[in-house]
């Protein structure tokens, strides 16, 4: 094997100023599963739309079999022989297997008709050899998930498919799926097929990959043999940590008192379950506290705040707040208890870009500021004014709409938004991604504040350094669950990093994964 | 290359100001060209028809921009006016206001169950109210026994065709609907609300909003306007016509909503603007009318104009 069958070499890629690949180089070996690893934001997609000629790089080359290639769109890609496979399957649930298998390229008869016994047969023939055991004339959407990505695979290898991209494909697959469909990888491999498996779970990495490369903010954080790593090293990678130096007081303006946090929890939410996402996973949080949740994306760190604040419904479990006992929980009953919560998602679930930054900063306090149900001219600007000073939010007039200012001062209205509520606890997802420097700065000192007034803070967050340095007790989530739980000076990037790493199945031999 | 970023800047704002202003636009060359060309357009006589006539689908028009705002839309609104104008003769034995109330109810519970299909079981909104499109007019036909009736009722015929102050009553109520509708959504918790539900409905979730309830309350209000414009028509006409009273209506409400400037995607709302897209609509066909020009040519020109519209919308939301 002389040459790589897709390789890029210091590919960039802006969007709108913003820098989401810089000089990433990649390359892909047939008959090598090559995992791509790394935390929201990270670059990942864009590395995959430039593989498979959905974007193109701003700079850098592409070559496929050791030719230099410019795909100007997904079909040349495709007819090239590069096969992506989506988490949702981008197939067409209503019709047949066979008629998946062979859309868009289907065996006709001589009179130009569809000749479905042959096509059915062929498909038998297809799914045999990679062990699939399922009726072609069965409708794919009553297929489970893992079969469909499954047939997928088989759909592409059948178009001669030469490289493989699969995108976090087990993200909603069952355990027994993902067996499955890692046994099918390995098939790949020994057929000479160059596998991309874009994940974000460790232990797939492991069991069924040969090389991986992890990115973080557009560049290579590693790239290396699985076989000459480590679980905790490549944490570290996508974290954005050095596993050497780890410090305990760096960029953020969290202060370092201790609080007291005895007595009675604010919040407490108990056992609380959704199949598969959470599982058993409880959560105290007092007066002044902030609690920080740790963890890899898919974790159930944004599930927890969900569910906590009765966005998700759940299987089993319970919520107290002050004592009482949560009934028919929903955002607006969270909120009426006194709960508030910035989502993680600032754009799709957050601000209402075309409403004005007033309308959005009383959103939710609209009850306390109408009379008879009109809205007091006087007590809203009151309380716009109060906020956007407090906050140090940067408006040319309240008047102005949302969808023209920066991302900190976006998330500034959303905690505005309920701040001007007054909680006893305010859940904040992600309150730092995606915005400035200073902004974040301030953003820190505020959640510092916040607690110093009595407020308890669930505090999510996936730089390691904003939850070691912003909280007093952190908890660990791994698959859905609580894995580990550090107060005071117990709370540091290393040990929050070696509980992320630990392997589900080997928790007792953690200490092996050391350096 | 200030210049050039100026000029640019300005290119990118004439479809924005179009979609706002456009509609004003529009209404101001027809006029002065009605002026000039038509002979006996600017009588008294003529001016009040033509207000008299856009009325109903005004009133029309102005709850479809607010289910419009919501991202919703409500097909279902000829049905209702069909069975508002049906229920009229059967209780006006009673009383003229007993069969007036019962016709408004009739509408409110239309747009009762509209709601309830959107906002509780989730059904989409073109979908749920073409159920009802359907249903309703059928209703109608029920009612009436499938007739025509004739109805002497001086109440009736007063709302229909008398004046105030040389204003006839209809067009006070397009006014009161109109500044009434203003009122709830620029200064009222309902409006912003509507808005906010509209622009990002899982926000206004996260916020706590009574969502589903603000979306009840609209196609109510929609259903309720309906209802009272099924009232006006059968009182002008004096006559309650269940086949006929509201036919494709809904075509020409939601062809003034988006003319006026409201985009189908929701989270803005333009109440005047749907008051003179309304109004638009019905100058062009008096125009053509005026001008002896078949009436294909009337369908024709408000059908570039609706493509002209959602046009320029299109141009706005592009980031």
């Amino acid at each position: 094997m002389t040459f790589a069958a897709i390789e890029v070499r210091s590919v960039h890629k802006h969007f709108a100023g913003v820098r989401a690949l810089d000089d990433v180089s990649l390359s892909l070996h047939a008959g090598e599963v090559h995992a791509l690893v790394g935390e929201n934001g990270a670059g990942k997609s864009t590395l995959i739309k430039i593989m498979t000629g959905v974007q193109r790089p701003d700079g850098g080359d592409l070559s496929y079999q050791g030719r230099p290639v410019s795909f100007t769109r997904p079909r040349d890609a495709q007819a090239a022989g590069i096969s992506t496979i989506y988490q949702e399957v981008n197939l067409v649930p209503l019709r047949s297997v066979a008629a998946n298998l062979f859309l868009g390229r289907e065996p006709v008869n001589r009179f130009g008709l569809i000749d479905y016994r042959r096509m059915h047969r062929a498909a038998a023939g297809i799914l045999a050899r990679y062990g699939i055991a399922v009726d072609v004339r069965s409708r794919l959407g009553e297929l489970g998930l893992g079969v469909q990505q499954m047939i997928a695979v088989a759909r592409a290898l059948s178009m001669n498919a030469r490289v493989i991209i699969m995108d976090e494909p087990t993200s909603s697959l069952e355990p027994r799926e993902v067996d499955l469909l890692l046994g099918v990888v390995a098939m790949l491999r020994d057929q000479q097929v160059a596998v991309l498996y874009v994940t974000h779970k460790l232990d797939e990495v492991f069991r069924a990959c040969d090389r991986v490369t992890v990115l973080r903010d557009g560049r290579v954080a590693h790239s290396g043999p699985v076989a000459g790593t480590t679980r905790l090293r490549l944490v570290a990678a996508m974290l954005g940590r050095d596993i050497d130096q780890v410090r305990r007081h760096g960029a953020t303006t969290f202060g370092d008192e201790q609080r007291d946090t005895t007595g009675a929890p604010l919040l407490r939410a108990e056992a609380l379950s959704r199949r598969p996402v959470l599982d058993d996973v409880s959560v105290d949080v007092h007066a002044g506290e902030v609690v920080g949740l740790a963890g890899l994306l898919g974790s159930g760190r944004t599930e927890t705040a969900k569910a906590v604040f009765g966005v998700d419904p759940l299987d089993s479990g319970s919520i107290r707040i002050g004592g009482r006992r949560a009934r028919r929980w929903s955002p607006a009953a969270a909120i009426r208890a006194g709960l508030g919560m910035v989502p993680e998602d600032r754009k799709a679930e957050g601000v209402i870009a075309d409403l004005s930054v007033r309308d959005n900063i009383v959103l939710a306090a609209l009850p306390r500021i109408t009379v008879g149900g009109f809205l007091s001219k006087r007590r809203q600007a009151a309380l716009v004014d109060t906020f956007v000073k407090r906050l140090q939010i940067k408006i040319s007039h309240p008047g102005q709409k949302v969808r023209e200012l920066s991302g900190g001062n976006q998330q500034k209205v959303l905690l505005a938004r309920m701040l001007c509520l007054h909680p006893k606890v305010l859940i904040l997802d992600e309150p730092t991604r995606g915005i400035d420097i200073g902004a974040k700065a301030e953003i820190q000192a505020l959640i510092d504040e916040l607690a110093g007034l009595g407020i308890g803070v669930l505090l999510i967050s996936s730089e390691l350094e904003e939850v070691v340095e912003g909280a007093d007790r952190v908890l660990v989530l791994r698959d859905g669950a609580v894995v580990g739980t550090f107060r005071g000076d117990e709370v540091t990037e290393d040990r929050i990093m070696r509980t992320i790493a630990v392997a589900s199945n080997e928790a007792a031999a953690a200490k092996d994964d050391d350096d | 290359m200030t210049d050039l970023r100026a000029a640019r800047s300005v290119r990118i704002d004439v479809p924005a100001f179009l979609q706002v202003a456009g509609v004003y636009l529009a209404i101001f060359v027809l006029l002065a060209f009605n002026l000039m060309f038509t002979p006996n357009f600017a009588t008294v006589t003529n001016l009040r028809l033509q207000l008299v006539q856009v009325a109903p689908v005004a009133i029309v028009a102005i709850g479809m921009a607010l289910v419009i705002a919501t991202e919703g839309i409500d097909l279902s609104v000829g049905s209702t006016m069909a069975v508002a104008a049906a229920l009229l003769p059967l209780y006006l034995g009673y009383s003229v206001w007993v069969a007036v109330a019962l016709a408004l109810t009739a509408g409110v519970l239309v747009g009762l169950v509209n709601g309830s299909l959107i906002a509780f079981a989730g059904m989409q909104p073109i979908i749920a109210t073409l159920g009802l499109l359907v249903a309703g007019r059928g209703l109608a036909l029920v009612f009436a026994d499938g007739r025509l009736t004739e109805l002497f009722d001086p109440t009736l015929d007063t709302l229909g065709n008398a004046s105030v102050f040389g204003v006839p009553i209809s067009v006070l109520l397009v006014l009161v609907v109109t500044v009434a509708a203003g009122v709830a959504v620029y200064r009222t918790a309902f409006g912003r609300r509507l808005l906010a539900t509209g622009g990002n409905r899982a926000a206004a979730t996260l916020a706590g909003l009574p969502v589903k309830r603000t979306l009840v309350t609209v196609y109510v209000l929609s259903g309720l306007l309906a209802a009272v414009a099924g009232v006006l028509t059968t009182a002008r006409q004096g006559a309650s016509d269940p086949s006929f009273v509201g036919l494709l209506i809904e075509l020409s409400a939601i062809t003034a909503v988006v003319v006026g400037g409201t985009p189908l995607s929701g989270g803005r709302v333009r109440i005047l603007g749907t008051l003179m897209g309304a109004l638009l609509m019905q100058l062009i066909i008096a125009t053509v009318i005026q001008q002896n020009l078949p009436d294909s040519t009337a369908r024709m020109i408000q059908a570039s104009i609706i493509v002209a519209a959602v046009y320029l919308q299109r141009g706005r939301r592009a980031p």
